[in-house]
């Protein structure tokens, strides 16, 4: 049975500037259609069209047929008895929760809105849909306001609010955005089940990962029309048109690459027990690192796993609480105040905001040149060279960077960084709020930077994939302590740690074929509180092998945390007591 | 966008009567018509003469000047203040941020009219202007020091840090254009307070002193026999709600045209 058939649908802004222009599709009970595109192709738009959501002065043509209810036309008050019953939604903002209420409550209210029951009947369907979204301890978490639960756990209450009555259709807008890979797994495990019920679901998202492993049917958006669309296994292994093949060229998937011994040399950057609590928050706990001139380090990990943290404090060129780090060879607890601001040229951050980052009210030329200005430097010639590195045109000096688009601000934010010629980058997610393709012009930018100039980039991530195109060595970080450091290539090949490979294991793989064919290894649960980590080994409450364990080896797990020690590989090391064991055929390799 | 334009033509209209207001009045401010005590308004006395001889209309926009002048003195020095202490305190953090602060609670609690009226008395219009400043900046100075705060930990302020921006600098240009438009709000509202606080000084016996003459002290003169003389008491009143509606319309509108939240 056709549940949503939606058929040459036009939307045109307020502007008249249209957004949508002439989609068609089909979606039948239980199928799944993702809608995948980059930003600004009318995914969005597309949605809120079928919902009657569009804002004012929006008009949308076409026919939207809900189980052969035609749609478009109707008041909004006829679409309010339908939306939320029939046609549920779950957008990537979390603002759509009440912060003054519990979540329980709020499930409850979206159940009575539709359905005659009493309060107590509502409260129980609430912890029932709770439960069904997988939160843990639903009666307790019931209880909970917004604030007390994380992203990933805030976005089960809004896919339980939107399963409450049983929908026939389910349109989700990037439900994972911003969630880490873990938990990203755990939601999509969660709409696999709405599927199940019979539920069709409309899964919009940039990412072709996340959609390859769900989708029955893909549609590929571009300007506003569908470019392509049909089964998700043809549109990935044989796309047709240009468009989505460019778009399955950009998404960043992990390919085997040649290995890259360590450059020679003294390092740039050294990191020794570095230690950082707030409070009794243990953001960083303890973690040591060096990094090589031309080289790149990566450290990731979950949010709050003390990545950032980490970055920020090496940044500030402080003495810091506990341990010791030593840039260019100086400690940078024994450095004078002229020192530390010589120094400071040395070191140079980039922001994961573009936005946020660039003063909104300065145009680029006065923002790249700030630095220079404030170390008394000649700015106006280098400021047009800076420009030309970073692969920005002269006459974008005079705009502002709300005139400037999200990779052409990153380019500004990197330009900047560079003014005072620094020897080690600090890179805090450059790239985590672009667009995919944007992603690799950054990307490519900043290898070509570090190549030409010999820089030594620290940089901070959570998407591995990112991390592997671009990152030489990496440091997995979990609960303030890197668990693994070794090579890209060792480490993505042949974890050690069961957290890197569960990470490794979540990134979804954008051919849906791959994707459904392997084993799977959910990580349950959330990373500790960093104030109050489990004892003994901080990952075992969600270790995967834990369990498996004989008992006396889960003793061990208990009673210690593992210090990092090598693995016998080169440049390898692990923090686990009982480590994967490296992959059998080496005959293989040597072949090779 | 009209509430903007309604305050500032009101408010320009006002400051061109209290400019050429004397020049177009037939006698000076503090001239005495010995032939005309407390008459009504006449040909020769459009509004009227006070119980002492002064034609109504010279000394109410003589008023209105001082007032004005008064207004804008108090706001511009409250809000000045207020920038100052709420930036230093707000970025400075730690000690100073406590010692300043504690400055502003203490002025915060104390009743203001006692204050102005101990201090007041007999000081000449400079030190009126300095108390009514003095006791306006705490409330403005709390609320920049908030934005300040966070504008401190937004992330082009730390990149300027970053990039070795001395912390002046970054103030004046990182914090102190996003604080513009709260700053002048701000200025617009006290400048209607000002006069406002003024007229209740004056009704009290504290504002300006005889012979100068403010609107609030023409209000509180003629109150007492507005029956009898009702254009010694409604013109200046008249005039002072004038100014104190203007001064908010274009705050008001500076506000949500600024602010588009």
């Amino acid at each position: 049975m056709t549940a949503l058939a939606v058929a040459d649908l036009r939307v045109r802004w307020a502007t008249g500037a249209p957004a949508v222009r002439g989609v068609t599709f089909d979606l039948r009970a239980g199928e799944t259609l993702g809608v995948v595109g980059a930003s600004g192709s009318g995914k969005t738009a597309l949605a809120l069209a079928v919902l009657g959501l569009l804002p004012d002065g929006a008009r949308a043509g076409g026919s939207v047929r809900l189980r052969g209810e035609e749609l478009l036309g109707r008041s909004d008050a006829e679409l309010s008895r339908i939306r939320g019953k029939d046609l549920a939604m779950v957008f990537q903002d979390l603002s759509s929760l009440n912060p003054v209420r519990t979540v329980g409550a709020q499930i409850a209210e979206a159940v009575r809105v539709h359905r005659r029951t009493t309060r107590a009947a509502a409260r129980a369907q609430a912890v029932e849909l709770l439960d069904l979204v997988g939160i843990p301890h639903a009666p307790q978490r019931a209880r909970a306001y917004p604030h007390e639960l994380s992203g990933g756990m805030q976005r089960r209450v809004l896919i339980a609010m939107a399963m409450a009555h049983d929908p026939s259709v389910l349109i989700a807008d990037e439900p994972t955005a911003g969630l880490d890979v873990t938990v990203q797994a755990q939601i999509l495990d969660v709409l696999r089940t709405a599927r199940a019920s019979g539920t069709a679901t409309v899964l919009i998202a940039h990412d072709l990962g996340v959609v390859a492993g769900l989708a029955d049917r893909v549609l590929v958006m571009h300007d506003g029309r569908a470019v392509e669309q049909g089964p998700a296994e043809q549109v990935y292994r044989r796309p047709r048109t240009p468009r989505t093949i460019a778009l399955l060229r950009s998404a960043p998937r992990i390919a085997p690459r040649p290995a890259r011994a360590r450059p020679p040399g003294p390092a740039v950057l050294a990191v020794d027990a570095l230690v950082r609590h707030h409070g009794a928050v243990r953001a960083v706990d303890g973690i040591t690192f060096d990094v090589r001139r031309g080289e790149t380090l990566a450290l990731v990990g979950e949010s709050g796993c003390g990545k950032t943290t980490a970055l920020m404090e090496i940044v500030r060129l402080a003495r810091p609480r506990r341990g010791r780090i030593t840039v260019l060879g100086e400690d940078t607890a024994t450095l004078r105040r002229a020192r530390r601001r010589e120094l400071r040229r040395d070191v140079q951050l980039v922001f994961q905001d573009p936005y946020a980052s660039l003063n909104p009210r300065m145009r680029v030329r006065a923002i790249v040149a700030e630095p220079l200005t404030a170390h008394r430097l000649p700015a106006r010639e280098r400021v047009r060279e800076l420009l030309d590195l970073v692969g920005l045109d002269p006459s974008h000096a005079d705009r502002r960077p709300h005139e400037l688009s999200g990779g052409q601000r990153q380019r500004v934010g990197i330009a900047r960084a560079l003014a005072l010629e620094p020897r080690l980058l600090l890179l805090d997610e450059p790239v985590a709020s672009l667009d995919a393709t944007t992603q690799a012009g950054v990307l490519n930018l900043l290898q070509a930077l570090q190549s030409r100039l010999g820089l030594a980039f620290v940089f901070v991530a959570h998407d591995l994939a990112v991390v592997h195109q671009i990152a030489d060595r990496v440091a997995v970080m979990h609960a303030g302590r890197i668990v693994e450091l070794g090579p890209a290539d060792e480490l993505y090949a042949a974890p050690a740690h069961p957290y890197t490979r569960a990470l490794l294991d979540a990134i979804p793989i954008p051919d849906p074929v791959l994707e459904r064919a392997r084993p799977r290894v959910v990580l349950h649960g959330e990373a500790p509180d960093p104030a109050n980590p489990p004892d003994g080994c901080r990952f075992r409450t969600r270790c995967p092998i834990h369990p498996a364990l004989p008992p006396a080896a889960r003793a061990r797990c208990a009673a210690s945390d593992p210090e990092p020690r090598p693995t016998g590989r080169p440049d390898h090391q692990v923090a686990c007591h009982h480590p994967l064991p490296e992959p059998a055929p080496p005959t293989l390799r040597r072949t090779t | 966008m009209t509430r903007v334009a309604a305050g500032l033509v009101l408010l320009a209209a006002l400051a061109l009567l209290a400019a050429a207001g004397p020049a177009l009045a037939p006698w000076a401010w503090d001239e005495i018509d010995f032939t005309a005590f407390g008459e009504g308004p006449s040909r020769r006395h459009w509004l009227g003469t006070t119980q002492h001889g002064r034609d109504v209309f010279a000394v109410t926009v003589h008023a209105l000047r001082r007032s004005l002048l008064i207004g804008a003195a108090v706001a511009a020095l409250a809000t000045f203040l207020a920038a100052l202490v709420g930036t230093v305190a707000g970025y400075a953090g730690g000690r100073a941020d406590r010692a300043l602060m504690w400055c502003a609670d203490l002025l915060f609690v104390l009743p203001p009219f006692l204050l102005a009226a101990v201090l007041a008395p007999g000081a000449g219009t400079l030190a009126l202007v300095a108390v009514l400043a003095g006791l306006m900046w705490t409330s403005t100075a709390r609320m920049v020091r908030a934005a300040v705060r966070s504008l401190r930990d937004r992330e082009h302020v730390l990149a300027a840090r970053l990039a070795g921006v001395s912390a002046p600098r970054t103030i004046v240009r990182h914090v102190l254009p996003a604080l513009a438009s709260l700053l002048a709000v701000d200025a617009g509202l006290n400048v209607g307070a000002a006069i406002v606080a003024e007229s209740g000084l004056a009704h009290l016996g504290f504002g300006v002193r005889p012979p100068g003459v403010s609107l609030g002290a023409l209000v509180a003169d003629g109150g007492p026999a507005v029956l009898a003389f009702p254009w010694r008491f409604a013109f200046p009143a008249a005039l002072l709600v004038l100014t104190a509606v203007a001064a908010n319309l274009l705050a008001d509108g500076l506000r949500d045209a600024l602010d588009p939240r």
